[in-house]
């Protein structure tokens, strides 16, 4: 028995991918659109970065898929009250996830503290009981990692073993996906690199089954201060990562788009509160004015104690507020480029004959004005992304990121400021929100890239110009 | 000239009280002096007494807008203690009882220590990159310049403080992990960060001073003077380098007041006791005296960036003028 659980980012994810679908099959109607994503698409770069994006997403999305699993039942001593008990199930107060689930054989493996990776001793020496009596300081083994091993020299032979089992089986996998694939298009004829999108797909398949095979027996990046799995913390930190990059960029949009265009479009006094409103915003200094805000927040939750009695729902409360928050204070940049390019548009000979015509504002801005600034508003899109996912682990750091139950990589930076003055360094825990972390801003920044570059008209002929010009000098 | 100025001060005053405005509605409308009160005091059976006695510790006990029992209803209240004498740049007292001011001339200094030769060092690196990608472009060598570039800035800052702390100062021991000494004698502590921060704005820099340099190569004079057979290291360094130089340094005017709030991160990293910590400080003991003086601070620093921008362009271009 289950009981699902819905979190109000959880809702607000799922309508997310909806509108994404929805702004996907629109496109279909838009010729010039959709011109102009194919040739995102069709550059190895775009498409491989692409995949690992929606890679990213996917995690996210099983991890939004909460329940709370139903305790076993309680045998009752007296026979009179189980009657009564068996209609009330009661349920586990610790919110899981789908995620949870694929993870389980990572998950269940707990240590007592730190522990490296791959590492089947214990991380600080321990007071250890002999069979003869005797006790000695030593390191001992660890209680999951490793236990079917017989003897520590077998460590590197069962690894190898493992790991050439693990990519075989991703290797399958892979080989399916691409088979199935291969089977339904090979008749057609397109222009999308789909060996790039292969070999991505494939190094997707063998990494997870890898992780999650050598993950069951090991810990492949270690454990943190409290024995939890650093994979596990780096996986589950996905979701907020993800979330947080594209909630924030979505709570944008509204403002910017709206507060843009009607100040380029009605001028006159809209223009002079807009100008105002984001001129006095975009002269505080975002990082104070988030922390501020966060703070504050902090202060909110603390005096309304009584409403946030779950963890989970204080987690998320204070997620969406710092998403919110970080919306709030960063649509100044899109508004203005919005508000200029409106600007310029509204002067065009077909806007002026529109209104000649007598066409209302409103169409006049939803059928000439938007369109026309759709490129804006997308290279905006995907470029705020990758900075929300850094700023995440900046605001963590700084002790006013999201809630510290709630795995996030900024957090485990956090946490590795005293790991890493340790002796021996503990440096798995950070250098795996690295990996994770970076993977995804890269395949951001790398997909913006590709996105500018197709959508935006004046670098597309800047860089097709030189490489020209160096052509007439040979 | 000064009319300008004069003339853009002023505007910058709405702009302030703008500022002003929006910090007190966070700070004291949102949250009652109370609740702030009660969060300090930590503990939840905090006598009435107590929060009453912090509070006017604190000149928190006043009206927010209108004190209807003082004999000036407008000067003695929250809004014109805690805001309206920021703009005179009366920044009060901290939650703790120290004088902000004061302590702000004190830690500006050491932040500008970091942040003045990370800046100066920073711009012309990322110039002298850029230029020597720009030479080499639409070759191999630049697709792989820029990927670079794109793989540096997907780093955050925080792992290159981690990174360059941990192989520097811990596994080679070149200089001291963290610490500062004002004058001379404190250079050795300054010089990880001032690297790390250089290092760190290598790839969003380079990147975008490629774009400039790019753009400004495509221009009518490159050709004309490619044309007349001059070599392509003198058109870079004689034409290409001092026009480009001109969106670039504008670009960059802006931040330039700014390098005195010092960076968070950097100074809580490497224990600079600068205006970064300072804040950083502040936050983390929810001394909101602290944060509001240094975001008004910020904003302050922050136009005048805006209006030394304008200022540089007639320098740099006479076809400006300023009226």
């Amino acid at each position: 028995m289950i009981k699902p659980v819905l979190l109000w980012s959880d809702v607000l994810i799922f309508l997310l991918v909806a509108a994404l679908s929805l702004f996907v099959l629109q496109l279909r109607n838009n010729p010039q659109a959709k011109k102009r994503w194919a040739t995102v698409f069709h550059s190895k770069v775009g498409l491989s970065s692409f995949i690992v994006i929606l890679f990213y997403v996917a995690i996210a999305l099983l991890d939004s898929l909460h329940f709370r699993e139903a305790l076993p039942a309680v045998d009752t001593e007296a026979g009179n009250e189980t009657a009564t008990a068996e209609q009330v199930i009661a349920y586990d107060n610790q919110v899981k996830s789908v995620l949870d689930l694929v993870l389980a054989d990572v998950e269940k493996n707990h240590e007592k503290t730190y522990s490296a990776p791959f590492a089947i001793y214990s991380f600080s020496k321990e007071n250890i009981t002999l069979d003869d009596g005797s006790v000695i300081r030593d390191y001992p083994r660890l209680q999951q990692a490793g236990s079917h091993l017989q003897d520590e020299d077998e460590l590197l032979a069962d690894i190898i073993a493992r790991s050439a089992d693990a990519i075989a089986m991703g290797l399958l996998i892979a080989v399916v996906i691409i088979g199935l694939h291969w089977l339904v298009s090979r008749n057609k004829t397109s222009q999308i690199p789909w060996k790039a999108a292969y070999w991505t797909i494939a190094l997707i398949c063998i990494v997870t089954s890898w992780l999650l095979e050598l993950g069951s027996v090991y810990h492949i990046f270690g454990t943190d201060k409290v024995g939890q799995d650093v994979l596990v913390q780096s996986v589950k930190a996905v979701r907020t990562g993800v979330l947080i990059g594209t909630l924030a960029t979505l709570l944008t949009l509204p403002i910017a788009i709206i507060l843009g265009i009607s100040a380029g479009y009605f001028k006159g006094w809209v223009d002079d509160v807009v100008q105002y409103t984001y001129i006095t915003l975009s002269s505080i200094p975002g990082i104070l004015l988030i922390a501020a805000s966060v703070l504050l927040i902090d202060v909110y939750i603390e005096t309304h104690a009584d409403e946030f009695n779950l963890t989970a729902i204080r987690a998320d409360f204070k997620f969406l507020a710092l998403c919110a928050i970080l919306g709030l204070t960063s649509w100044t940049g899109l508004c203005r480029l919005l508000r200029a390019e409106t600007l310029k548009i509204s002067q065009l000979d077909y806007v002026q004959a529109a209104h000649a015509f007598g066409v209302s504002h409103s169409r006049v801005i939803g059928k000439h004005i938007l369109p026309n600034v759709t490129h804006i508003i997308l290279i905006a899109l995907v470029l705020d992304f990758s900075g929300f996912v850094l700023a995440e682990a900046v605001l963590s750091y700084i002790g006013v990121g999201v809630d510290a139950s709630m795995s996030s990589w900024g957090n485990m930076i956090n946490a590795a400021r005293s790991e890493l003055s340790r002796d021996p360094v503990v440096w798995w825990s950070v250098s795996s929100a690295f990996v994770f972390m970076f993977n995804l801003v890269l395949a951001a920044n790398l997909f913006s890239d590709q996105v500018r570059n197709a959508f935006d008209p004046r670098l597309a002929s800047s860089t097709s110009e030189p490489a020209h010009a160096d052509q007439g000098d040979k | 000239m000064l009319n300008y100025i004069i003339r853009r001060l002023l505007y910058a005053l709405p702009i302030l009280l703008g500022v002003n405005i929006i910090t007190f509605a966070l700070f004291f409308v949102v949250n009652t002096p109370d609740q702030m009160a009660r969060v300090h005091l930590g503990d939840k059976h905090v006598t009435e007494e107590a929060i009453q006695n912090w509070k006017e510790q604190r000149g928190y006990h006043k009206p927010l807008f209108i004190n209807s029992d003082s004999d000036s209803p407008l000067t003695d209240t929250i809004f014109f203690d805690k805001s309206i004498r920021l703009l005179a740049f009366d920044f009060g007292k901290s939650d703790e009882g120290r004088s902000i001011g004061a302590d702000i001339q004190e830690r500006m200094w050491p932040s500008l220590a970091v942040q003045l030769p990370t800046f100066i060092i920073g711009v012309s690196l990322n110039i002298l990159l850029a230029l020597i990608i720009v030479m080499f472009r639409a070759t191999t060598f630049d697709i792989a310049a820029v990927t670079l570039c794109v793989v540096m800035l997907s780093i955050s800052g925080v792992f290159y403080i981690i990174g360059g702390q941990y192989l520097f100062a811990k596994v080679w021991s070149l200089v001291p992990i963290s610490g500062y000494l004002p004058g001379p004698d404190g250079l050795k502590f300054l010089i990880l960060p001032i690297i790390i921060g250089v290092i760190g704005g290598i790839g969003a820099g380079t990147r975008l001073y490629r774009t400039v340099f790019l753009e400004e190569a495509t221009r009518d004079y490159i050709r004309t003077a490619r044309a007349k057979g001059v070599s392509e290291f003198n058109v870079l360094l004689k034409h290409l380098l001092p026009n480009g130089m001109i969106p670039i340094l504008t670009s960059v005017v802006v931040v330039i007041p700014s390098l005195f709030i010092g960076s968070l991160l950097m100074e809580s990293f490497f224990g600079i006791p600068g205006l970064g910590s300072y804040t950083l400080d502040a936050i983390q003991a929810q001394d909101f005296a602290i944060v509001r003086s240094m975001v008004f601070l910020g904003s302050v620093l922050y136009i005048i960036g805006l209006l030394l921008t304008d200022i540089s362009y007639t320098f740099v271009d006479p076809r400006v003028r300023l009226s």
